[in-house]
């Protein structure tokens, strides 16, 4: 048997086929999987009452944080390609706070904006302007993990900046000999060169769109200030501040790992796959119209 | 001389069978080592390693080896993974639904038998959240009364004689206690009722208004039981006194609860909804701070006086591997009155036995008593002990949480709906799927 069946059945396969099994029964993690068919379906799409909230909210993630992702990654690869003196230092400092580890960064954020303490907020009031509550507020702690996306954009703009520079100068120079502005360069030059690239991101940003978890479960957990008490299974510190980012995958964790309902998880895990692989075939069809790939 | 060799043969055999049975009892003198997970740290692990080491003492057959700061999840993956201790502890009583329900923790009715130890050396409220569907899968290791805190300095700054006993005076207190800042921002807060504050859930709020979560049938009744609506009307009007905005804000500034920056500790907060351990930690962290300790006020007066009961529940593995030497050193913990006495002079939880809360080893506390009165109240109750284990509760606090905030318009409405919710939870908890 080849080392990569071995590995794809291990690691994916069975497990895959497992958690299909764990989906059709009760399993609390401390007695045995007893089938209960499609009740853990049933109860997924028609009972929870908050499905529909985590599927909301992490639709609203996709939909903000993965075009500014994608649009932030892409400005800052032109700046930095068209950089001439100090290259090397945009290039790290930008780059730079995608190495801080996901929980550190989150813990930072969620200081710096503190409404009460926070030196952001400080700032805000000595320019006479009321700070919002930020992680505080459900109506800005979608935003604020937003900008922790953002700023920690390093990965994706590495990608871009040399999908740019690997773009032809001969296309550009043909295209301004034609009269092509600096837009028109952008718009019929750069942007199908790098098709490729922009399909890439914009399909892993979904993806981990879809994933999003640990940011969103520090900021909540710091932010309702129940981060000092791990013993505390009542601490409904998870979505916090009122489900603002309970996210998909954070209610599939506390379904699986806080209420022990590792059957009803494996439904909620099944459901992502599905709608990950519908979400990322669309996506893929749809870039045929706009991604330019070198053998066309 | 044939019976001189005959009786020294014997004597011989004696003297070699002595021998190989002194050396058989040297190898089995072995400790059998028991592992113990409990949830304390720092402070609180140390008094219970301490107690630890004293029944190793009195027990040289057996070594502990006390792991602390361990939570539910650690304890439910050790159990599915069949590397369990040979002792658990939870920090509270939320989850006995599920290790009974399930057969996770043992049922130590049996054992409990065999050692003579009957429920009734328990207070009520103890056997009810140690139990679950007829098993008894916990037994009680101390226990947390709930009461209020209040900052007699700031009281007399006010103007206020005592601590308030009815929710009227609470509510008049809590706004003499209040400071604003010139923009309108709390400077410092008299009571804060927010749901997820600190101690804040609703379980410990309802009781002194008389709430219960369930009616004789097992469904959850929250929106006909009155005293729901009463008190989270109470609360939201407290919040809008306030300010949503302006508690929030507050808050943040705020210090870690278990830290010496905790707000009461530091003037922050005049009155406060706590656990009887705080008294320990204001010991430790802020020994100069005068401040009293009084049953939470309660909307009828014949409530007052009781509060909200849970704490540590101390239980045996499915898979530990020796029940029995678990069970001595459980029963000794759970039940010896020198050792709950002692344990609870160290950390000021409240002893769990009966007979315990009246041993005279236990050190005399001005604050600490009125714990022990909330404990020993017949009123006094905890939270429901259901298959759905901690989320029951987390979903009646998700409502009250959505309710301060004003995202519930209709409040009967909504406490139906939680109703069905709940009843819906629990169906499915138990295995059903879809009720």
């Amino acid at each position: 048997m080849s080392p990569w069946l071995v590995g794809f059945s291990v690691f994916f396969g069975y497990p895959l086929v497992f958690s299909a099994y764990l989906s059709l029964t009760h399993y609390d993690l401390l007695s045995s999987p007893r089938w209960v068919g499609f009740a853990n379906y049933r109860y997924l799409f028609t009972i929870d009452p908050q499905t529909w909230t985590a599927v909301r909210n992490t639709l609203w993630l996709i939909g903000v944080l993965v075009p500014l992702q994608v649009l932030s990654a892409f400005g800052l690869a032109l700046m930095l390609a068209r950089a001439r003196q100090g290259v090397g230092i945009f290039r790290t400092i930008f780059y730079l706070p995608a190495l801080a580890p996901p929980v550190a960064a989150t813990l930072g954020f969620v200081f710096i904006l503190n409404p009460a303490t926070g030196p952001v907020n400080t700032i805000l009031s000595h320019l006479g302007i009321s700070g919002p509550l930020w992680f505080q507020d459900p109506s800005w702690s979608k935003p604020s993990l937003v900008l922790l996306g953002i700023w920690g954009v390093g990965n994706t703009m590495i990608i871009f900046l040399a999908a740019v520079l690997d773009v032809p100068r001969t296309l550009y120079e043909s295209a301004q000999l034609d009269g092509a502005g600096p837009l028109q360069r952008l718009r019929y030059v750069t942007l199908p060169s790098i098709s490729p690239v922009i399909l890439f991101a914009v399909v892993l940003g979904v993806i981990q769109g879809l994933q999003y978890f640990t940011q969103a479960y520090v900021a909540a957990g710091v932010a309702a200030g129940q981060a000092s008490q791990a013993a505390d299974v009542t601490a409904v510190s998870l979505g916090y501040p009122l489900d603002s980012t309970l996210f998909y995958p954070v209610l599939l964790y506390q379904h699986g790992f806080v209420d022990f309902q590792m059957g009803y998880a494996s439904a909620m895990a099944m459901f992502l796959l599905v709608v990950s692989f519908a979400v990322t075939l669309v996506i893929v069809v749809n870039s045929r119209r706009w991604v330019h790939s070198g053998a066309r | 001389m044939k019976r001189v060799a005959m009786a020294g043969a014997l004597v011989a055999i004696a003297l070699t069978a002595a021998g190989v049975a002194s050396g058989a009892a040297r190898h089995h003198a072995a400790p059998t080592k028991l592992t113990v997970w409990v949830g304390w740290s720092a402070r609180e692990l140390a008094a219970f390693k301490k107690l630890a080491a004293e029944y190793q003492k009195a027990n040289p057959d057996v070594s502990l080896s006390v792991v602390g700061s361990i939570n539910d999840d650690k304890i439910v993956a050790a159990i599915r993974a069949g590397t369990a201790p040979d002792v658990v502890s939870s920090f509270n009583s939320y989850n006995v639904g599920i290790y009974c329900g399930t057969g996770g923790w043992i049922d130590l009715s049996s054992l409990m038998k065999q050692s003579g130890i009957s429920t009734s050396m328990f207070p009520p409220t103890t056997n009810y959240y140690t139990q679950y569907g007829g098993k008894k899968c916990a037994l009680p290791l101390l226990a947390d009364a709930y009461g209020l805190y209040y900052n007699k300095t700031l009281f007399k700054k006010a103007g206020i004689a005592g601590p308030p006993k009815t929710i009227a005076e609470l509510t008049a207190d809590a706004k003499k206690l209040t400071i604003r800042n010139s923009d309108g921002s709390l400077k410092q807060v008299g009571i804060d009722p927010f749901i997820g504050f600190y101690e804040n859930v609703p379980e410990r709020w309802i009781l002194p208004w008389g709430g219960t979560y369930t009616d004789s049938g097992g469904k959850a009744h929250l929106a006909t039981n009155s005293a729901w609506a009463k008190w989270l009307t109470w609360q939201k009007q407290m919040i809008d006194w306030y300010g949503y905005k302006n508690l929030v804000k507050f808050q943040a500034g705020l210090g870690d609860e278990f830290s010496a920056s905790n707000a009461f500790e530091v003037g922050k907060v005049a009155m406060n909804l706590d656990g009887e351990w705080r008294v320990a930690f204001i010991h430790a962290e802020h020994p100069t701070l005068d401040y009293g300790t009084a049953p939470m006020p309660s909307a009828t007066p014949s409530l007052y006086g009781s509060g909200y009961i849970n704490g540590t529940i101390i239980g045996i593995p499915k898979n530990g591997k020796h029940t029995q030497q678990a069970w001595d050193f459980v029963k000794w913990v759970t039940t010896n009155t020198h050792a709950l006495a002692e344990f609870s002079n160290a950390i000021k939880n409240v002893p769990s036995t009966t007979a315990s809360t009246h041993s005279k080893e236990l050190v005399p506390d001005v604050h600490f008593a009125t714990f022990l009165k909330i404990f020993a109240n017949p009123k006094s109750g905890t939270s429901p002990i259901e298959a759905s284990g901690a989320s029951y509760t987390n979903a009646v606090q998700n409502f009250a949480t959505k309710w301060q905030a004003g995202q519930v318009k209709d409040l009967h409405a909504g406490l139906v709906t939680l109703d069905k919710q709940l009843d819906a939870q629990v169906a499915q908890a138990k295995g059903g799927g879809v009720p």
